[in-house]
């Protein structure tokens, strides 16, 4: 399997100017991955850490005040590599929902209440398709009759479908062009349970239906464990640890990524669930030295003054902590470089 | 069924109690004032012009029934009540023995298409370059606009008109500078022409007044719509700006304008009055001209009453329109 | 003051209103240096248009139209000001209660004042003022222009108490037992004092409004000095036929100069309300 996103030392920051006060919030701030084609890669971390920030990158689809100051973004298409920093408008137009689709957060509100479920499929298929009203509406029952949604929702309107239908419908809508590369943000989120389940389900089938690639976000890290092959931690708006799904959740090396793994309820295990103390910093002014040193229960006194490299401890887990280097001695980062 | 009874019938009973108060209001004011209405109105027409006796009389007692001398105030209360469910707003006394009614006929139709033209054009106007101003803040037509905007919007009607009928019929006399129309009544090309050529300025006028309101709440509504969850998505899928425009952005943003403009049809139709009177346009704000320098309350009584019922009345049509507009109104 | 001091720094349409409306303030200034009593007819020549000795020429009266214009400023600045405070504080007792209390009352408030939105004002109060036609003094006429104004307001501070009543310091304030009028003014207050102000200047706006429309159709006290009653006489010596325009120009501009300047500042603060920018100052500050 090939790479299908490289992602080169991005920082995205946003830059906002009231009244004279000049404010910048470094949201994504020195970022690098490579996501693969076919795989689903998961990016978790608290609220405020940066992750809706760095997918509105990712597809290009940032606007002032937010702005990259450094780094690229790539989108390999086969033969072709596509700077996707430096496309104009037209040709991210014409990538996006057929090659590169995104499925928001907060389905709630994502869709035109006033517009009946057909017609928005319509809306958005006619904007990359030369498509009649007929055919668009023949390929919206039928795609929405494999995915096994119900043939009412076509005439229905928003609010007469529930939270989860409204989501699953959302899927749909990103999907239904086949795009090869789908972006999904926190899509669970205000769902119960068993509604979560059902489209933790859906994705898989859409997924495996084409072999799209799927790069998901949510701070949920149950939802990880159930879809996602490879997950990066990020903290303040920088990645803190990234592995495979298994190596993540069974052996954390980072304190972080070990807290947001244990602040999650054990049934098994009935083990009092520790949450991880104090708040996520402000991004504005965030923390000198590694910035989760505040909270960090393990941080010694070169923690709060020295940035930690990434090391990697094989080719698919790199972390970057000071305890870790020390533990194991080895700096990895400068040979990959 | 759940739309009559949550959407419907309420509406209703908000327009009746609308009215309700209204002619309550129009009833005690006459009667608040310490001012006996009756003989100050009686000495004042025979100051300025003999009537016959009978006249006299009749208007004494219509004067009489309208503010009330007879029986207790209840009574008047119930007899105003009836006057006013009849339909009969009684004699003008300034041009007796013609009826109110008869009055207010000659100038409504003037009126009707003034204020409907000013309403329609104003809406539609308003909303559509107010849209276009809020999703393009930053293009230069954008802040010419707005700075005419900004100087329109909060002078009062009187002011825009006055200054209007100075500026193009005072200084550059390309509009007369008064009147309905010129020449005889007739199916004549020319006389529709000459009844364009004098509405032109007093609808301008009115159109600005109501535009420029228009303009600045489509405006910020669009500001807001912009960064809507469903703007920003239909705007990551990429669809075209007009799409998004009409399909996404027009379409909500008419949800609150219909309902405001059921609540502003009365400072319309306020400025509608006021420039009439500045143009001396033949409609019903010059009839109550006449009826002020002729202290003709029965007159000023008679189209305040029209009035609130006929606001009252086009804003509960405007608002019945609503779940037209809105499914989650029409469907629940 | 420091909020005073950064929107005139960095609101250019604030800057401009401050401007307009010091002017307006200065004219009205100058009314108590007039060389002439403010009634004072057939003080100087009648008819004179602008010249070095009459800056902006006399009226068909006899007064001087500069210094008339000095009162006519400062009579309406005051009529509107009273008009003001009456219609704010109408609006925002019955606003504020009704949002706080919640329940049947603040049903009973909200179906009056949406009623009262929809009655056109300005037929009843001409059926008033005709009637009253000539003993509508000047405090009368700010009192009834006040009591016109106080359902919209009322809407928007009902709905501003209903916002700040689901914050998250009220439900601190009321478990930890303070009384209702104490959390209002201590900690609601300083929210509702930036939107009392845009909405004073809206307050402004219409009784300026008001007020001209009303003198104009010769239903105030026509003796006073008015920008209104200004326009009134203008129109009554007919200004307009006889070429004498300078008599109608200085009162319309006028006008245009206090309304536009209240607007200006309105905008300048409703800027600065906004959540989004207000926001990104606060935090700094924090």
């Amino acid at each position: 399997m090939g790479n299908l996103v490289e992602v080169e030392n991005l920082r995205a920051y946003y830059i906002t100017q009231a009244y004279g006060v000049k404010r910048t919030v470094r949201a994504v701030d020195g970022i690098s991955m490579t996501i693969r084609e076919g795989e689903i890669y998961g990016i978790a971390g608290e609220s405020g850490c940066g992750k809706s920030t760095l997918l509105r990158v990712l597809m290009a689809a940032h606007k002032p005040p937010l702005t990259v100051v450094e780094g690229t973004v790539k989108y390999v298409f086969g033969e072709m590599v596509v700077n996707a920093l430096e496309m104009s408008e037209q040709e991210i137009s014409d990538l996006r929902w057929k090659e590169i689709s995104y499925v928001p957060q907060g389905s709630m509100h994502v869709l035109n209440p006033v517009r009946r479920i057909q017609d928005q499929f319509h809306d958005f298929i006619s904007a990359h398709r030369q498509v009649s009203k007929r055919e668009s509406r023949e390929m919206t029952r039928k795609y929405l009759t494999e995915l096994g949604l119900p043939e009412s929702v076509l005439t229905a309107y928003p609010h007469q479908l529930s939270g989860g239908m409204r989501q699953r419908v959302t899927i749909a809508l990103a999907t239904i062009l086949w795009p090869r590369l789908i972006f999904v943000d926190e899509p669970t989120t205000a769902l119960d349970v068993v509604v979560q389940r059902g489209v933790i389900q859906l994705l898989k089938d859409v997924q495996e239906r084409e072999g799209s690639t799927i790069v998901l976000i949510t701070h949920d890290l149950g939802v990880h464990a159930n879809l996602a092959e490879r997950i990066a931690v990020l903290y303040a708006g920088q990645i803190v640890e990234e592995a495979d799904a298994r190596t993540i959740l069974k052996t954390p090396r980072h304190p972080y990524t070990h807290y947001l793994i244990h602040s999650l309820p054990d049934l098994d295990e009935r083990v009092e669930r520790e949450s991880i103390p104090g708040r996520p910093p402000a991004l504005d002014n965030p923390p000198s030295g590694c910035r989760f040193h505040p909270r960090c229960p393990l941080a010694i006194e070169k923690c709060k003054n020295l940035e930690p490299q990434m090391v990697y401890l094989n080719s698919n887990h790199r972390v970057a902590c000071h305890l870790v280097t020390e533990e194991i001695g080895l700096v990895h980062d400068a040979e990959k470089r | 069924m759940t739309l009559l009874k949550t959407y419907i019938i309420p509406r209703i009973l908000q327009w009746a109690l609308v009215i309700f108060i209204g002619v309550t209001l129009t009833f005690l004011i006459p009667r608040l004032s310490p001012i006996n209405p009756v003989e100050q109105a009686v000495s004042r027409l025979t100051a300025f012009q003999t009537l016959s006796p009978e006249a006299t009389i009749a208007l004494r007692e219509s004067l009489e029934d309208l503010y009330g001398l007879k029986g207790s105030l209840f009574d008047q209360y119930i007899a105003f009540w009836k006057r006013v469910l009849s339909g009969d707003l009684g004699p003008s006394f300034s041009s007796f023995p013609m009826s109110v009614n008869a009055m207010i006929a000659n100038g409504i139709w003037w009126s009707i298409g003034l204020l409907g033209t000013a309403v329609v054009l104003s809406w539609v106007l308003g909303i559509f370059l107010g849209t276009l101003a809020g999703y393009f803040p930053n293009r230069l037509w954008t802040r010419v606009m707005e700075s005419i905007v900004i100087v329109v919007y909060p002078v009062p009607y009187f002011i825009i008109a006055f200054t209007l009928l100075m500026l193009f019929a005072y200084y550059l006399p390309i509009f007369p500078l008064v009147g309905g129309a010129s020449g005889t009544p007739s199916f004549s090309l020319g006389y529709f022409g000459s009844i364009l050529r004098h509405s032109f300025l007093p609808a301008i006028s009115v159109i600005i007044g109501a535009t420029a309101f228009r303009f600045l709440m489509a405006k910020a509504l669009t500001t807001s719509e912009r960064t809507s969850d469903y703007v920003t998505y239909a705007e990551i899928a990429a669809l075209p700006k007009r799409k998004i425009l009409g399909v996404f952005i027009i379409r909500n943003t008419m949800l609150p304008q219909v309902t405001d403009l059921a609540l502003s049809l009365g400072a319309i139709f306020e400025g509608a009055l006021i420039t009439e009177i500045v143009f001396s346009y033949p409609g019903i704000g010059s009839t109550l001209y006449n009826g002020i320098i002729s202290a003709d309350y029965n007159l000023i009584m008679g189209i305040t009453l029209l009035s609130i019922i006929g606001v009252a009345t086009a804003s509960l049509l405007v608002d019945l329109t609503y779940p037209l507009f809105d499914p989650r109104v029409r469907l629940r | 003051m420091v909020i005073f001091r950064d929107l005139l720094r960095f609101s250019p349409s604030f800057r401009i209103g401050v401007i307009l409306l010091s002017l307006a303030l200065i004219m009205a200034a100058l009314s108590f240096v007039s060389p002439y009593a403010p009634d004072d007819r057939r003080a100087v020549p009648r008819n004179r248009p602008p010249s070095q000795e009459y800056l902006l020429g006399t009226t068909s009266t006899g007064q001087d139209v500069f210094w008339m214009l000095t009162f006519a400023v400062r009579n309406t600045l005051v009529i509107a000001g009273v008009a003001v405070v009456i219609g704010r504080g109408i609006g925002v007792l019955l606003g504020m209660t009704a949002g706080y209390l919640g329940g049947w009352f603040d049903r009973t408030v909200s179906t009056f004042v949406d009623s009262f939105i929809v009655i056109p004002r300005l037929p009843l109060v001409i059926l008033l003022a005709s009637i009253l036609r000539g003993q509508l003094s000047m405090l009368g006429l700010a009192v009834l222009i006040g009591l016109l104004d106080w359902a919209y307001p009322s809407k928007r501070y009902r709905a501003q108490a209903l916002s700040l009543r689901e914050r998250e310091f009220t439900h601190t304030g009321v478990f930890s037992g303070m009384s209702t009028f104490k959390i209002v003014t201590r900690e609601h207050l300083p929210f509702l004092i930036p939107f009392l102000l845009a909405d004073v200047v809206s307050g402004f706006l219409f009784a300026i409004g008001f007020e001209v429309t009303l003198s104009v159709l010769g239903l105030t006290d026509l003796t006073a000095q008015t920008i209104g009653t200004m326009l009134y006489w203008g129109n009554y010596y007919q200004a307009l036929l006889s070429n004498r325009t300078w008599m109608l120009i200085p009162p319309v501009v006028a006008t245009i100069v206090v309304v536009v300047g209240f607007y200006l500042i309105s905008i300048g603060l409703s800027v600065y309300l906004d959540p989004r920018t207000r926001l990104a100052r606060l935090r700094v500050k924090g």
